[in-house]
């Protein structure tokens, strides 16, 4: 049974029903319907031609759905009646699917759960369970979603922004269940890239495949978080690096920097020490200035201010900081780190207290209580 | 997205604005309260933003260990002293404003003169996992 093609084949056999006059909605119940009668029927009688077999099984499940649908007959019979159009105008279906999922009257967690849907393949229930909602609540958001779009026209030509936007979501805010988000949006993302040739794209896959390099070095055998200074790096994947690496060079001699191209710069500077001593702060401060003027975000500017601390001392760490926001997230952590570095360890273990109390996160939560407790057993020594 | 947890409580809250115990109510009221909660739940499940609902039985015990080999302790309850949760509704929402709002909504639901209650709701976000990219 590969999962893996019929996950590839999803957005195809979309596409294909949508070019034979199928609705975009009901095109993809069909697959998806079809997928399931797959999972089921492919272990013990496998097809020869795995896309035909799905492409008819989803074919007569439409025109099930559409005789079940009394008040659809009329618009099936004219379906029906289509000439199917020729490959000669095909443009490429799953790049339109991308679009579609990513459109950007959709809210930011429907069209991930569309896009994982319908160009992931993935089914209801492995999207509920990726984001830890019930079934019920996942279906109705994805035909919400569906509903949302049903008035674009799927040939339209859609921008590659909000598609990059929905694919980090995917591969930076999932839980780890059963679905590897991260590996899925890598996937998502790198079918992208060999269909589109946009440097943003390069720059978003080379970023996730920086960060995914480093995943077994990023928590420790407890389930604790392992800050980047302190990772493992023989456990880093060199082979993701690599890749991240060359996607990373290719895009930027085309010379139109984006802020997924940056980012991607900054972790390939990690990637590329040996340890975290040999880091080149200066070059990361560089490319923190690039990240500011392109989005002029305070979150850049936060993570600036410890790039400064490392390149030039803590003080111009701290000097960075001010005039920023201090209710941002994650501020009195950084603050904390930089005040402990520049050897003021009662204002550290006061800031890393409060910033345990407002992590978002769990990990990040036990992570800053320990640095604060480790810092108040020491004073109390 | 984020998860919250929308709170209420019998005790330890705020006074609601339509302050009447539900046992003062007459049956039409109570049970167009009851409508409308329902109704609220099935609402959120239509635009994919419900989770979970539960509520509780008032009835509780404290419970501690007391030392390897011997069995618990037990206290409480402790009627008039305690905050007392009467139940819960975990929402996923694209926005704090967004759980606002329907916290408000919730608030609203109908109590004694079928007016709405305007009972204070606790919003408490739930710890998201990590992110991958933070640098």
């Amino acid at each position: 049974m590969d999962e893996a093609l019929l996950r590839t084949l999803t957005p195809t056999v979309i596409g294909i029903l949508v070019r034979r006059g199928a609705d975009f909605a009901a095109a993809e119940d069909a697959v998806q319907d079809a997928l399931i009668e797959a999972v089921r029927v492919w272990p013990d009688d496998p097809p020869r031609d795995p896309k035909g077999w799905l492409v008819t099984v989803a074919w007569r499940k439409f025109l099930d759905a559409g005789r079940a649908d009394t008040s659809r007959r009329q618009r099936e019979v004219r379906v029906e009646g289509e000439p199917t159009p020729g490959p000669g105008e095909m443009v490429d279906d799953t790049l339109q699917l991308y679009f579609l999922c990513a459109h950007p009257s959709l809210t930011p967690a429907s069209a991930v759960a569309l896009t994982l849907r319908a160009v992931g393949g993935l089914t209801t229930r492995q999207i509920a369970q990726a984001y830890l909602v019930p079934e019920a609540t996942m279906a109705q958001r994805i035909s919400r979603a569906k509903r949302t779009v049903s008035g674009v026209r799927f040939n339209q030509p859609g921008d590659v922004a909000t598609v990059l936007r929905v694919l980090y979501l995917v591969f930076n805010e999932g839980y780890s269940g059963d679905v590897d988000l991260a590996g899925e949006a890598i996937r998502l993302t790198r079918q992208l890239a060999a269909k589109t040739n946009h440097e943003e794209v390069a720059g978003l896959l080379a970023l996730m495949l920086l960060h995914h390099a480093r995943r077994p070095a990023r928590t420790g055998p407890d389930g604790r978080l392992v800050p980047l200074a302190e990772q493992d790096r023989s456990l880093w994947n060199t082979r993701l690096i690599a890749e991240g690496v060359d996607v990373l060079h290719t895009a930027l001699t085309r010379d139109r920097l984006g802020e997924f191209q940056a980012q991607a710069a900054i972790a390939a500077l990690h990637a590329d020490a040996q340890t975290a001593e040999e880091t080149d702060w200066v070059q990361i401060v560089e490319w923190y200035d690039e990240l500011v003027r392109l989005t002029d975000s305070p979150v850049v500017r936060l993570n600036r201010a410890v790039a400064v601390g490392e390149a030039d001392g803590p003080r111009a760490g701290l000097a960075a900081l001010a005039g920023l926001d201090a209710a941002l997230p994650r501020y009195a952590a950084v603050a904390a780190y930089l005040h402990e570095r520049d050897g003021d360890p009662v204002t550290a273990a006061r800031l890393y207290a409060e910033a345990a109390r407002s992590a978002p996160s769990l990990p990040e939560r036990d992570h800053l209580t320990r640095q604060a407790a480790r810092l108040n057993a020491q004073l109390r020594s | 997205m984020t998860k919250y947890l929308l709170l209420k409580h019998y005790r330890g809250a705020p006074a609601a604005v339509n302050d009447v115990p539900m046992d003062q109510w007459t049956p039409e009221e109570f049970s167009a309260h009851m409508q409308y909660m329902q109704d609220f739940a099935a609402r959120l499940e239509g635009t994919g933003e419900f989770v979970d609902g539960q509520a509780l039985s008032p009835e509780g015990t404290f419970v501690r260990s007391d030392g390897e080999g011997r069995p618990p302790v037990t206290d409480g309850p402790f009627a008039e002293t305690k905050d007392l949760i009467a139940g819960w509704m975990v929402i996923d929402v694209d926005t704090y404003e967004r759980a606002l709002e329907l916290a408000g909504e919730l608030s609203a639901a109908p109590g004694a003169g079928g007016k709405p209650i305007h009972e204070w709701l606790e919003v408490r976000p739930f710890l998201a996992a990590p992110p991958t990219i933070t640098e």
